[in-house]
């Protein structure tokens, strides 16, 4: 199993270099003529104004909660859904009960409307 | 083997101190997520492969995410200016290297210091015996509920937080 | 296994061979043999979207009614290759004030995160990557380092609407990651492993057959997944000037592309393995040739449906997007999965044929009811009429005294 990650690790490293010396390269064949109208930031035509920074909404967070929350009982059923061929129902009728409990929580976010996008 | 190791924990161990003392949190989130990626690094070094991988997917995919738009949701000042370390760090850094070679020493003591721990039985790190565990009721069933449960406690007060927080915004 | 049969093992073979008679040891002979077939295994989809981008402007082309790119070569076909001189020849700008490390980091991390799925998908019988015994698992954690690049490429341009848009992308990403996790449990359920190769190996009968509706969920969330159209508002070309990739240019802004364009493909290449049997076919077993042919001509079909949707379906706002993942793919989904569950352990083992019907009946009624929920809610909310048809401004009729009398 170590020769696999080995590979990987090759494999990772070589599709994190190979794009970073195309842009290496291609940062020597281009030119460099900075300005500072060609610096400045996009904002459609005008000058940008005021700090950086939005208004950020809740909802962002709201929604990346929910997925946490998904992601880590999807985590928790990975294994069963491993051992699935060797399991008798109940043991399927179990795995049911956690993922009701949960869809009980998805209701809930849905009912406080947390699920909108205002 | 060796090599690959003491690479990974000193990429590890940088990076988390690149946390804890960079200026900007953009910054100090970004060596969060190369700690992380350290820890999976560790976990695969360890055989543990199905953890190394759930490690990225919910530490970088999930919460390092949700750090980002936390840190973005907070509307304090993103830049720690002044200085990073405290004024008398060197007194600290003495009296820390004093705890940690003392107790080093008397853990070398202990007389199982040099053995090696024994090799799994085959099939004991099998992702299908942790899924029969988890369903077996002479197992780890009540867990396995109870965590359902723990999840969905958690769902419902972030959201009642958050909610709460949108119609007092509002 | 002769040269025709399979090719890639024959020469790696002989490499080895070579290796070892020039007295190198097994491991550095492994190491080599791993970091040459690394090499091509990542240089390969990168050459190959120069095809790709020809592939996707002419079938564009000619789904709008127009020849796409014709004037370069026999059919167009050198114009990518005049698109990546053009590219790599641009003029890189940093933004004023822009994070030097994120903003440089993030078009290396996009091409990556899509890069490093090749390395897990069984090409052939014999010919993948690496077999990890946690592949599937596997993909869904570089497609988060993925995300990662794109909140890197917000954050690190020093302008607010690459960083609206880079939250954006992040939160629809995270959104239609949900369906798609749980429904990858029902091609693990099927097979009793997370391998890819296992996947592959175990669908005697396909999956799709036997969980179609779920094999449809994940199609729609792998375009979801690749900010294609329908679902590419965030990056929309004449909306939101184009999101968080607004600050870059030259090769860096050509990186995204090409990780957009790989995306689409590799996501063919992993539906094929997870639904459609990957390289099984009659005879693949023992030509693994014939497995990759298989592998890549339903990998081309599953492609053309990606692109007919981007090119027919007009765009969806981004609240009707999550108000469809939240409220209708993920309980769906999880109806799926659980009635899957369920009805494969009612029905005995071996009767394949009696399998595929229960479960195409059982999702056929999931749909149907979903159908009819849906239906009911939308004539619920009609949207109610704001108004009479407005009134038009129209000048009032004046009388002139014009000698015809009549009005103006």
């Amino acid at each position: 199993m170590l020769n696999d990650w080995l590979y990987l690790g090759i494999f990772l490293v070589l599709a994190l270099t190979i794009p970073a010396l195309a842009i290496w390269l291609a940062g020597l064949l281009s030119p460099k003529k900075s300005d500072p109208i060609k610096n400045s930031i996009y904002e459609c035509g005008p000058e940008p104004v005021g700090e950086s920074r939005i208004q950020f909404k809740v909802q962002y967070y709201v929604y990346g909660l929910i997925f946490l929350v998904f992601d880590v009982e999807t985590v928790l059923l990975f294994p069963w859904a491993v051992a699935y061929k060797q399991l008798a129902m109940y043991a399927v009728l179990e795995a049911v009960l956690f993922i009701a409990i949960l869809a009980g929580g998805l209701l809930y976010a849905w009912r406080e409307g947390a699920l909108e996008w205002h | 083997m060796k090599l690959i190791f003491l690479l990974t924990a000193l990429v590890t161990v940088g990076s988390a101190i690149a946390t804890v003392s960079a200026r900007k949190i953009l910054h100090a989130a970004l060596w969060l997520v190369l700690t992380l990626l350290g820890v999976a690094v560790l976990f695969a070094l360890l055989e543990a492969s199905f953890f190394a991988v759930v490690q990225v997917l919910v530490y970088i995919g999930a919460i390092s995410i949700l750090i980002i738009f936390a840190v973005m949701l907070s509307r304090s000042s993103l830049v720690d200016e002044g200085s990073q370390t405290h004024r008398r760090w060197w007194a600290v850094a003495i009296v820390l290297l004093a705890v940690v070679i003392a107790w080093v020493a008397a853990l070398s003591l202990w007389p199982n210091w040099s053995t090696v721990s024994a090799a799994l039985p085959a099939g004991a790190g099998d992702l299908a015996t942790l899924g029969k565990q988890l369903v077996d009721p002479n197992g780890y069933l009540l867990p396995f509920e109870l965590s359902s449960i723990l999840l969905v406690a958690a769902l419902v007060g972030a959201i009642y937080t958050a909610v709460e927080k949108k119609a007092g915004q509002a | 296994m002769s040269f025709i049969a399979d090719p890639i093992n024959f020469i790696a073979r002989w490499l080895t061979a070579v290796l070892t008679g020039w007295g190198a040891s097994a491991s550095v002979t492994q190491l080599i043999l791993f970091i040459i077939s690394a090499g091509l295994l990542a240089m390969g989809p990168l050459v190959f979207t120069i095809l790709l981008i020809w592939v996707e402007r002419k079938i564009g082309g000619r789904f709008q009614d127009r020849l796409g790119p014709n004037r370069l070569g026999p059919w167009g076909i050198f114009q990518p290759i005049a698109d990546m001189l053009k590219i790599f020849t641009k003029e890189y700008i940093t933004p004023i004030g822009a994070d030097k490390v994120p903003f440089n980091l993030a078009p290396i991390l996009a091409v990556a995160a899509v890069l490093a799925v090749w390395a897990v998908i069984p090409l052939a019988s014999t010919v993948y990557g690496v077999n990890l015994n946690v592949g599937a698992v596997y993909i869904l954690a570089v497609g988060a380092l993925g995300e990662l690049g794109f909140i890197m490429a917000g954050l690190g341009s020093n302008n607010k609407y690459a960083m609206l848009g880079g939250f954006r992308v992040v939160a629809n990403l995270i959104s239609y990651e949900v369906p798609m996790v749980v429904i990858l449990l029902i091609p693990i359920m099927f097979s009793g492993s997370l391998g890819m190769n296992d996947i592959a190996s175990s669908q005697t009968t396909w999956n799709v057959f036997l969980a179609p509706l779920a094999a449809l969920i994940f199609f729609i969330t792998q375009i979801a997944e690749n900010a294609r159209a329908p679902f590419d508002l965030i990056e929309a070309d004449s909306e939101l000037v184009a999101g968080f990739n607004v600050e870059y240019s030259g090769l860096k802004f050509g990186f995204f592309y090409v990780a957009d364009f790989l995306h689409s493909a590799t996501a063919a290449l992993v539906f094929s393995t997870l639904f459609l049997g990957g390289w099984r076919g009659p005879g693949a077993e023992t030509y693994p040739v014939l497995g990759f042919v298989y592998l890549v001509i339903k990998s081309a079909i599953i492609y053309f449906a990606i692109l007919h949707i981007r090119f027919t379906i007009p765009r969806f706002r981004i609240d009707q997007m999550m108000n469809f993942n939240w409220k209708f793919l993920t309980p769906l989904s999880l109806v799926v999965l659980v009635a899957t569950a369920v009805l494969d352990k009612l029905v005995p083992i071996g009767q394949t044929l009696l399998r595929v019907g229960v479960m195409w009946a059982a999702n056929l009624l999931i749909w149907l009811i979903a159908d009819q929920i849906v239906k009911r809610v939308s004539k619920r909310q009609a949207v109610p009429e704001v108004a009479q048809p407005r009134p038009l401004a129209r000048p009032p009729q004046v009388k002139t005294n014009d000698a015809t009398g009549g009005e103006a």
